[in-house]
């Protein structure tokens, strides 16, 4: 019997204007990263509110990223300020309950940056893969 | 004991109901029981001389009623604040939602209130009366003869052990003594709990959070809680008023009730008074306002109207969310 390697769901949420324009180099320039990495395009990455990531937690995701354009960099001139704090604060709200906080990550990724974002992704996922399964906020209802 | 007493109160609601001033008084009326004392608008000068009540269980939080109660009526609304109430009170104004004109704030001053909860440990159930003679509370039940007698420190409210403030920071009149901005350990609590490790934290918050039922009254009293509608409330959010099914709800709700609420949250302590469950809410709005502080400057929500709370702002310098990990002390 073939036991099935765990590969960890990771969710990624990117901003339309450099992260996901990042991940599409990555893909153009054939970099490799781990095909459990979803990919959810966002307007900005102050789009993402806490919900969304916990939604993601909720349908199974192992971990979310959030990338979004570099500060300063933001197309929306100040988006991404406002995602750093927010952020900041609901992954200390999620470590004060316990909840593994390396299963959650923020970072600044370019349109120009393929080959960080392949990086990250490998690196994160890995990071992810160490934790196992997300069992601290699952809902069993939504396990397949 | 509180130093203002009701017939103070009732002779000065009464005098700006005579001469004017307002049309309508926000006031505290009894409920079923001594303790359980319900919010009450008062139109007239009879119904306020028979059923006013002020004692140590008014601790309703009356900013949030403005909200409501100041609309549809013509002239002014009377209502009483404590400290903790004026922060509420300047929170609400700085987001606009009431009319400043239509109220007539009378600033009072308050020793703390009793926590029920605290008095039945001390004399156990069947309560049937608590009055006070002027000192210590004198609490009746039903299985003793003579009442016992507690000592008001002995069963202070949770947040009013941990009081931020005793200074009013809005009002149009002030009746007795104006107090300080006090030095509390409120966030000692939330410091214990950082320092526990990952698996003790999700095993404390697991025990705390499922005894959740729902019933979203720490929602509704909350003062920073006005929205119209409320994302609880969305039919397709699958969570609209129902119990919890399982813990992920649970998490979920009071993450985001929480994430909500920081930065517009003056740490009135509604929330974990309405609880019917004893869940310590305020430790997760605190955990906000510390973190808050400590990465983004020392803030109060309502200190004064129109202040911008952080999660509004900015700098380009702030930490980046790993980075907040990185400060070495905190969730060890
Ligand atoms: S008041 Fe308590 S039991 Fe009711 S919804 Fe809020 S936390 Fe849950
Ligand atoms: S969250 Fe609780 S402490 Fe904060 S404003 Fe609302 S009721 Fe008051
Ligand atoms: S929980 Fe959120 S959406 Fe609901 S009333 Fe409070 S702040 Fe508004
Ligand atoms: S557009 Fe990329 S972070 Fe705002």
């Amino acid at each position: 019997m073939q036991v099935k390697e765990y590969k960890p769901l990771i969710v990624a949420f990117c901003c339309n204007w450099c992260s996901y324009a990042g991940a599409d180099l990555a893909g153009n320039n054939r970099l490799n990263y781990p095909a459990e990495v979803k990919i959810i395009r966002v307007p900005c990455s102050c789009r993402v509110n806490p919900m969304f990531i916990l939604r993601a937690f909720q349908r199974g995701a192992d971990g979310v990223i959030l990338c979004g354009c570099h500060p300063g960099d933001c197309h929306y001139t100040s988006g991404n300020y406002f995602t750093r704090r927010r952020m900041a604060m609901l992954f200390s709200m999620l470590d004060f309950l316990g909840i593994e906080r390396e299963r959650t990550r923020v970072e600044w990724v370019s349109a120009a940056e393929g080959a960080k974002f392949a990086a990250t992704m490998t690196e994160f996922a890995e990071q992810v893969a160490a934790l196992g399964e997300n069992k601290r906020l699952e809902d069993l209802r939504c396990k397949k | 004991m509180q130093k203002i007493t009701k017939e103070q109160l009732t002779e000065k609601a009464v005098s700006l109901l005579r001469d004017g001033t307002v049309t309508h008084v926000l006031g505290w009326s009894a409920g079923e029981f001594d303790y359980d004392i319900t919010p009450a608008v008062f139109s007239d000068e009879a119904s306020l001389r028979k059923s006013f009540v002020w004692n140590d269980f008014c601790g309703a939080n009356f900013s949030k009623y403005l909200v409501s109660k100041t609309r549809g009526i013509e002239g002014k609304l009377l209502v009483f604040l404590k400290p903790c109430d004026t922060y509420s009170f300047n929170q609400l104004l700085t987001e606009h939602r009431f009319d400043r004109e239509k109220v007539y704030a009378i600033g009072i001053p308050c020793e703390g209130m009793a926590d029920i909860d605290k008095v039945k440990a001390i004399c156990g159930d069947g309560i049937s009366s608590v009055n006070c003679d002027g000192e210590k509370l004198l609490v009746q039940s039903i299985y003793e003869d003579a009442p016992i007698s507690v000592s008001p420190s002995d069963v202070l409210a949770e947040r009013c052990v941990n009081c931020k403030s005793k200074k009013h920071v809005a009002y149009d009149e002030l009746m007795g003594e104006d107090g300080d901005v006090l030095d509390s350990a409120r966030f000692d609590e939330v410091s214990r709990i950082e320092a526990m490790s990952p698996d003790e934290r999700f095993l404390f918050w697991q025990n705390e959070l499922s005894r959740c039922i729902r019933c979203n009254a720490c929602r509704d009293a909350c003062p920073a809680c006005t929205c119209e509608v409320c994302v609880f409330n969305n039919p397709r959010s699958g969570v609209e008023n129902k119990s919890p099914a399982n813990n992920f709800e649970e998490q979920m709700f009071h993450i985001i009730r929480a994430f909500h609420v920081a930065g517009r949250c003056t740490d009135c302590g509604e929330c974990s008074r309405v609880c019917p469950q004893n869940i310590p809410l305020h430790l997760l709005n605190r955990k906000f306002i510390k973190e808050m502080n400590e990465c983004y400057g020392e803030y109060q929500a309502g200190e004064t109207v129109g202040s911008k709370s952080p999660l509004t702002d900015y700098t380009l310098e702030d930490l980046e969310p790993g980075e907040v990990f990185d400060r070495g002390d905190i969730n060890a």
